[in-house]
């Protein structure tokens, strides 16, 4: 009985094998190239978000079994204070190092497209994006270093030049300050080098033809080469306020999140919430919260870009 | 008079590009230099030293017998590495199958794979420091490697590069009479070699540096990777010298920045890659 189902079921594989047509064939050859990828997506991916999901709906501290609590997790959440608090810090410290890394980065990369010596180019790409290279974890060590309210070289030279020294890393509004400019300092080169490759895309003859027509430095900086270049600024954009949204390796090294909270980040707390109280139905909850404000912050990026975003040559 | 004004330009644009420049730099080198004297600390009111006025060793020595830096090094090297090679070709064959070959469900297949790229990594890390508990891969460097073994990134990635090859290669292979398999493997990987180069340094310089995983993950000292121990040695400054930390970052970026030096062409690439194909 058994060994005649066997039977069936081999006939009728050999024969869908035989009767497989090229498309049928290519559409199996692309299922097992996709296998290996699928495999570790559907265990590493779908399934950690789908339980965490799950888990914002229950009291779990890893040595007793969950119990489901309903939404109390939430409800705690938007009460919680501390979490207010870092959430707002985390906007701040976002929003900041967005603006001043798009722009730092914009500005360097129409520096260095408009110098004339090809050398000069080539070592000023390096130069710029050798800290791109480091980890955060280093950098945050070094700039811990050279920021020491006390004995940093950074206010070895404000006094030298007559300045009082700056608490930049005990005083809170300075601290979040700082805690932005390594981020910047780290990963400038990042929005640098994708810049500096589209202004090189820009054509010639567009600026050109501006000029003839008498448009000064900034009108065609502002009318030919931003909206030419926008689609790699949208590009930039998304990528820093994804990268600022999750900020933690600098202000946990560098400022351990204070002083107090006030560089404490939502992905700190969601941190020390989870793995140092193994409340992990709340962190679980911050980490979904997270994941809707970055979702929701990069669809309303997209929306605004209709308006400023300029598509000329479509990519496909 | 127009000459003028544009030399003038020049060396203005020149000169806060250098300015900038020395902001970039001058960190690294001072870590250098810092490492080579034995005391930093100390320096209050000092100025600050930019040149090496000795060429102590010591703390290099010190460095290499208090703390297990060896074992960081190799940890990162080894996890950064196994990563890669997995990455490549776990993302290689999906980017091929997305770009090349016809299948039902593939658009929505590669939408869907492609989502994570948005959600960042502390939304699935309670999740899988469950399931690596339940394994019993906590403070096992697979719990830092397996997970990992495939990127939304890379199959975007290589998609992209894939794409960008001409059919005509693929259709000549075809004729003569080559499988799926062999026209991946002989032809197209080839040509793609590039991408991959790219792809691999961005990775293993992701891994290389990546310090909120381990945190999590990996707890005992001989097991950690160098972002982890370095951050660690801060926390234990009281039992050392400042400058061995010095010492320790040294050792952790030099090689990189060394690495990338030579390599600075395919690092480059990768980034503007991503940033103008789908820009």
């Amino acid at each position: 009985m058994a060994d005649d189902l066997l039977k069936s079921v081999r006939k009728v594989l050999t024969f869908r094998r035989r009767a497989l047509s090229p498309a049928g064939h290519e559409a199996r050859s692309a299922y097992l190239f996709l296998l290996p990828n699928l495999f570790f997506f559907i265990v590493f991916q779908a399934i950690p978000i789908a339980a965490t999901i799950g888990l914002t709906f229950t009291k779990y501290n890893l040595f007793s079994p969950p119990t489901f609590n309903g939404i109390t997790n939430y409800r705690k959440l938007i009460s919680d204070p501390r979490f207010l608090l870092t959430m707002t810090n985390t906007v701040i410290i976002s929003l900041m190092y967005v603006g001043l890394i798009t722009i730092a980065g914009l500005l360097v990369a129409v520096g260095v497209n408009a110098l004339v010596s090809k050398m000069a180019k080539s070592i000023f790409r390096t130069v710029y994006f050798v800290p791109m290279m480091a980890s955060f974890a280093s950098v945050a060590i070094v700039w811990w270093f050279l920021l020491n309210p006390d004995f940093g070289i950074v206010n070895y030279y404000l006094s030298q030049v007559g300045l009082q020294p700056v608490p930049w890393t005990s005083s809170s509004r300075y601290a979040v300050l700082s805690v932005v400019f390594v981020g910047v300092w780290k990963n400038l080169g990042f929005d640098f080098v994708i810049l500096l490759a589209a202004l090189q895309q820009v054509p010639k003859v567009f600026i050109e033809a501006a000029m003839i027509d008498g448009a000064n430095a900034w009108v065609r900086f502002t009318r030919i080469t931003l909206p030419m270049i926008s689609s790699s600024l949208l590009f930039c954009i998304t990528i820093n306020l994804i990268d600022g949204l999750q900020y933690f390796d600098v202000p946990q090294i560098m400022t351990h999140g204070g002083p107090g909270d006030a560089t404490r980040t939502v992905v700190m707390y969601l941190y020390e919430s989870g793995f140092r109280f193994f409340d992990m139905g709340y962190a679980s909850t911050m980490a979904i919260v997270l994941l809707l404000l970055i979702m929701l912050l990069t669809l309303f990026q997209f929306a605004v870009a209709r308006y400023w975003v300029f598509y000329e040559f479509d990519n496909e | 008079m127009h000459k003028l004004a544009k030399t003038l330009s020049q060396g203005l644009i020149l000169l806060l590009l250098v300015m900038g420049g020395v902001v970039m730099l001058a960190p690294f080198w001072w870590v250098l230099v810092g490492s080579f004297r034995s005391i930093v600390a100390t320096f209050g009111s000092a100025a600050p030293q930019w040149w090496f006025t000795s060429f102590d060793l010591d703390n290099y020595r010190q460095v290499f017998q208090k703390i297990p830096i060896f074992n960081y090094m190799f940890n990162s090297f080894r996890i950064a590495s196994i990563i890669v090679v997995g990455q490549l070709i776990t993302g290689s064959m999906a980017g091929y199958a997305f770009a090349r070959l016809r299948f039902p469900g593939r658009n929505q297949l590669f939408s869907i794979m492609l989502a994570p790229m948005m959600i960042p990594p502390q939304v699935t890390i309670i999740p899988l420091f469950i399931m690596m508990r339940y394994l019993g891969w906590i403070d096992d460097p697979k719990s830092l490697i397996v997970p990992f073994l495939a990127s939304d990134f890379g199959v975007f990635l290589m998609r992209q590069n894939f794409k960008a090859i001409p059919a005509e290669l693929e259709d000549a292979a075809r004729i003569d009479g080559a499988n799926e398999f062999q026209i991946f493997g002989l032809i197209m990987m080839p040509l793609v070699k590039p991408g991959l180069v790219s792809f691999a340094i961005f990775t293993f310089m992701y891994y290389w540096n990546d310090y909120f995983r381990p945190l999590i993950f990996i707890s005992s000292q001989e097991k950690m990777t160098l972002p982890l121990g370095l951050a660690f040695l801060k926390g234990y400054m009281g039992l050392g010298s400042d400058a061995w930390l010095l010492a320790a970052i040294s050792i952790a970026v030099i090689p990189l920045i060394i690495v990338f030096l030579f390599a600075q062409r395919s690092f480059i690439e990768g980034i503007t890659m991503t940033g103008l194909k789908e820009g």
